[in-house]
């Protein structure tokens, strides 16, 4: 039995200098990326793609949410933190000390159920259905069909996004929430009457989209401004990055990643951008 | 015969109930099985999986599963002995052992998402871990330990007094009745409930999504130099296990395949506890026949 | 010195092997309880911040419907009303125990009185094996086939406290089964074979003998079964709905306080009202877990079986 005792003993010793070895000796280098789960997919892809051509360099990417990534890169507790949205427009974030590097541009659009034949929709029409003034689709020249809501949870920045140039501050109706995308088009797919909206990335073949004002949710009306919907990607960096960080930042405003990656997985690189917005969404050409 | 018939009556109603306990469970056990076990292929197994493309595997998940499970489980198990004997041979009955009686309870029912978060305020930030092995296995060692504790109390409690009464008219310490008598004696219980236990936490995912994280980077498999940063030992690395992957695929939408995938997953992580059940019965029996010395029927 | 006395002063191998095994003991447990007040202490400092920190009347967060901690009222006051995820969270869990409650209990009579064998050889391994089933597969089940049935059967999107139910029955089920079994195994066989000497059917025997004198282990089955239905999170959310308004009837989209916490946790900035407020939710659970266990333990004492 005490040989039992001495074991565990040995054990449980045996686990602290791991914890301790970690950040010494040459046994690889990684930095870790956390938050957006909207720009996950791209970093994790990039993340995976540098690693296998720079031996011995490892990228952890996790998600969490905006919110986890923007408070993890305040406390300094990981080296980069993805964001859907400015660092501003989150209470409790000290902005000064971050900087802001716009890795990509995200279009937004309206989904609904097929069933719903409703092709386009004007944003007073939009803003109605979302604030729940309007509760049936035969009010805006669809079918006798009531309208079902589907929102992303609080604070998500697809949610904050969709808001922002939609309802314009105006309070939105308190109506079922999901975590995430994947969710949100599986009920939108099932549920008649059903509206949602997601990222261009995330269209399929199970949902419809909607015209907005007659404009079209296609990557070239987002370069022009034409849509409106839509965001940068943040991926926000505790002063300016260094070693690894700045390699990796390096590496993702790389062609081989803004111009092959970032269309195949349904990104807008920023270079294709005819304008910029900044954070009050004033629209300036790029010249 | 008003009572004869009641007698009837209940008999066939029981018998209704059971029946639907059992269609239910087997149906739900089917759906899931068939659904899954198509897409259970040596490559499903053992391949990493792709996050944007069709055809990937669980193999990286799998070996996380079960390496967080054996870390979860080395640090546990000795706590927990510790604890159950302390409780059921030592403490006094008083105020104090009530309430930490009732601290143990309340660990025990407490939600797991709760758990994690803990976790990940005290692990991941405040002890600096980060996302990784370490911190999944401590989030579990905190949800594991109340079951097995009591677990550990339950089995050396059921054992007779007499027993102690032996141990101790033989001229034994108390500290040596326990551990050379009472444990092995209730030894096949207490591994039962640990591999149960094994089970559970084999199938947890609310606790380590903000814990053991949700990614899965490459690992080399020829490396297992346990400070070498892809090694598959490394406890400090982020580790996606089976059931936190069932749950991102799912939401995330992204992976073309996922609901094949995640059928298949599910087929697996469900075989997997079945192993562990019919392991804890057999496992039980033989370490009980070693210990005591008793013959092939002893029981 | 006299090796007798020497060997008798001394403290011998025994005492100090005693002493150690004692102290690792109480290590082992000390630590239990460290974590629990670690916990405790966490939860409640972030929970309670929203009420000291950010000022938020406990009587309006535990009763007032309207749940956006980001945006404020005409008050300027943040709206935080957690009454809807209280009575969904309750709603479920008080339904789910009491569809489960009656066939956890039939099962458990009929594994132990009516047919042991078969009950052992077929409904334990299968009620066995459902415990140890990841509750993000019933959470798929759930959205895959319940919540279809339901919109089939009775219109709406077929989210909401019926489906949460459902999927919570199962899961909660084999819990309740097996405890209940133990219940119903602890009551002596004499008790039983007094019965049936009097002349009293199976059937009167179980309901009047074996059910009154196995309550405080059935009603503790029930109760923790309850406590895991409230702390469910994965598998009620995917089927529950998530809006946070007052279910008006059981397929109308509702939330639970667990799924707005997951959900809500990683979209917020820790330290922020909205943060805070999530930890409320979570305080509140932990609340419930005591007080749970605190019937189990009352349940337990009032009706310990004195043979």
């Amino acid at each position: 039995m005490k040989k039992r005792i001495l074991l565990i003993a040995v054990l449980l010793l045996g686990l602290l200098p791991l914890t301790a070895c970690q950040s010494s000796g040459n046994h690889g280098e990684s930095i870790t990326i956390v938050g957006s789960t909207a720009l996950q997919p791209l970093v994790e892809a990039a993340g995976e793609q540098y690693g296998s051509e720079h031996f011995g360099k490892f990228i952890n990417v996790q998600g969490g949410g905006s919110g986890t990534g923007l408070s993890q890169i305040q406390e300094g507790a990981v080296a980069i933190g993805n964001s859907d949205v400015y660092a501003e427009e989150k209470s409790g974030i000290n902005e000064k000390k971050l900087v802001d590097h716009r890795v990509a541009v995200v279009g937004i659009t309206p989904v609904i159920n097929k069933q719903v034949k409703v092709k386009n929709l004007s944003f007073a029409q939009l803003k109605a259905i979302f604030t729940g003034q309007v509760t049936n689709w035969r009010e805006v020249g669809g079918p006798n069909l009531p309208i079902v809501i589907v929102n992303r949870s609080q604070g998500s920045g697809t949610r904050v996004t969709f808001e922002k140039w939609v309802l314009r501050g105006a309070p939105a109706k308190q109506a079922q929430e999901q975590e995430s995308t994947g969710m949100v088009r599986q009920i939108v797919a099932t549920t008649p009457g059903a509206i949602s909206y997601m990222a261009f990335s995330y269209v399929d073949k199970t949902i419809a989209t909607v015209n907005v004002a007659g404009v079209a949710p296609t990557v070239k009306n987002v370069t022009t401004n034409r849509w409106q919907i839509w965001s940068y990607e943040h991926m926000y960096t505790k002063g300016q990055p260094k070693g690894l960080t700045k390699d990796f930042i390096a590496y993702i405003f790389s062609n081989k990643i803004q111009e092959k990656m970032l269309p195949k997985l349904g990104y807008i690189p920023v270079s294709r951008m005819q304008i910029q917005r900044d954070l009050n969404g004033k629209v300036t050409p790029v010249n | 015969m008003k009572v004869k018939r009641q007698d009837k009556v209940a008999t066939v109603i029981l018998y209704l109930i059971a029946g639907t306990i059992i269609l239910v469970l087997a149906s739900l056990l089917a759906f899931i099985l068939i659904q899954g076990l198509p897409h259970v292929t040596w490559h499903f197994l053992t391949t990493p999986a792709r996050s944007f493309e069709a055809g990937g595997g669980i193999g990286i998940q799998l070996f996380n599963s079960f390496y967080l499970l054996v870390l979860a489980m080395v640090i546990s198990v000795p706590l927990s002995l510790g604890a159950g004997i302390y409780l059921s041979e030592y403490a006094k009955k008083n105020w104090l052992t009530s309430l930490i009686r009732t601290a143990i309870e309340i660990l025990s029912s407490l939600p797991s998402v709760v758990v994690g978060l803990f976790g990940f305020l005290i692990f991941v930030i405040q002890f600096k871990f980060g996302f990784s092995i370490l911190s999944g296995a401590l989030v579990l060692t905190v949800f594991n330990l109340p079951l097995l504790t009591r677990n550990v109390e339950e089995s050396l409690a059921s054992i007779s007094s007499m027993q102690r009464e032996a141990g101790l008219a033989l001229g034994l310490s108390r500290w040596e009745t326990v551990t050379r008598i009472i444990v092995p004696e209730a030894l096949p219980g207490i591994t039962t409930g640990m591999i149960l236990g094994a089970g559970r936490v084999f199938g947890e995912a609310a606790a380590l999504i903000y814990t053991a994280g949700q990614s899965a980077p490459a690992l080399d498999f020829t490396n297992w130099n346990p400070f070498y940063i892809a090694s598959p030992l490394n406890p400090l690395r982020p580790a996606e296990t089976l059931a936190v992957h069932i749950w991102k695929i799912n939401s995330e939408g992204i992976m073309p395949d996922a609901v094949a995938v995640s059928a298949g997953a599910s087929a697996v992580l469900i075989i997997a506890v079945l192993v562990f059940n019919l392991s804890a019965r057999w496992f039980g029996q033989h370490l009980y026949q070693k210990m005591t010395g008793s013959g092939k029927k002893g029981a | 010195m006299d090796p007798i006395r020497e060997s008798l002063l001394k403290k011998s191998h025994q005492a100090k092997l005693e002493r150690r095994g004692r102290l690792l003991g109480l290590f082992c447990i000390s630590l239990i309880v460290v974590v629990v007040a670690a916990i405790f202490y966490f939860v409640a400092s972030r929970g309670l911040a929203t009420f000291y920190h950010d000022k938020i009347n406990l009587w309006d967060f535990l009763t007032k419907q309207a749940w956006n901690p980001g945006t404020k009222d005409s008050h300027g006051i943040p709206e935080v009303g957690a009454l809807p995820m209280i009575v969904g969270s309750f709603l479920v869990t008080i339904f789910a125990a009491l569809v489960a409650t009656p066939f956890a209990i039939g099962a458990a009579i009929f594994m132990t009185e009516i047919s042991p064998r078969r009950g052992m050889q077929i409904l334990k391994p299968v009620t066995e094996l459902l415990v140890g089933i990841p509750s993000v597969v019933y959470g798929f089940i759930g959205l895959t086939v319940v919540v279809p049935v339901i919109r089939y059967l009775f219109g709406g999107t077929g989210f909401g406290i019926l489906a949460g139910t459902f999927v919570l029955f199962v899961m909660i089920l084999p819990t309740v089964t097996s405890m209940s079994v133990d219940a119903l195994r602890a009551v002596p066989r004499h008790y039983r074979e007094a019965s049936l000497a009097l002349g009293a059917t199976r059937w009167q025997t179980i309901y009047k003998v074996v059910l009154r004198s196995s309550l405080p282990g059935l009603l503790t089955a029930i109760v923790f079964g309850m406590a895991r239905a409230f702390g469910e999170a994965l598998a009620v959310q995917m089927v529950i709905g998530n809006a946070a308004l007052l279910p008006h009837n059981l397929v109308s989209p509702a939330s639970t306080l667990t799924s707005i916490l997951t959900m809500g946790i990683g979209n917020t900035i820790m330290g922020s009202l909205e943060n805070n407020a999530l930890w409320s939710l979570a305080l509140i659970l932990l609340l419930m877990s005591l007080v749970f266990n605190l019937l189990i333990r009352l349940i337990g004492r009032k009706g310990a079986l004195k043979p």
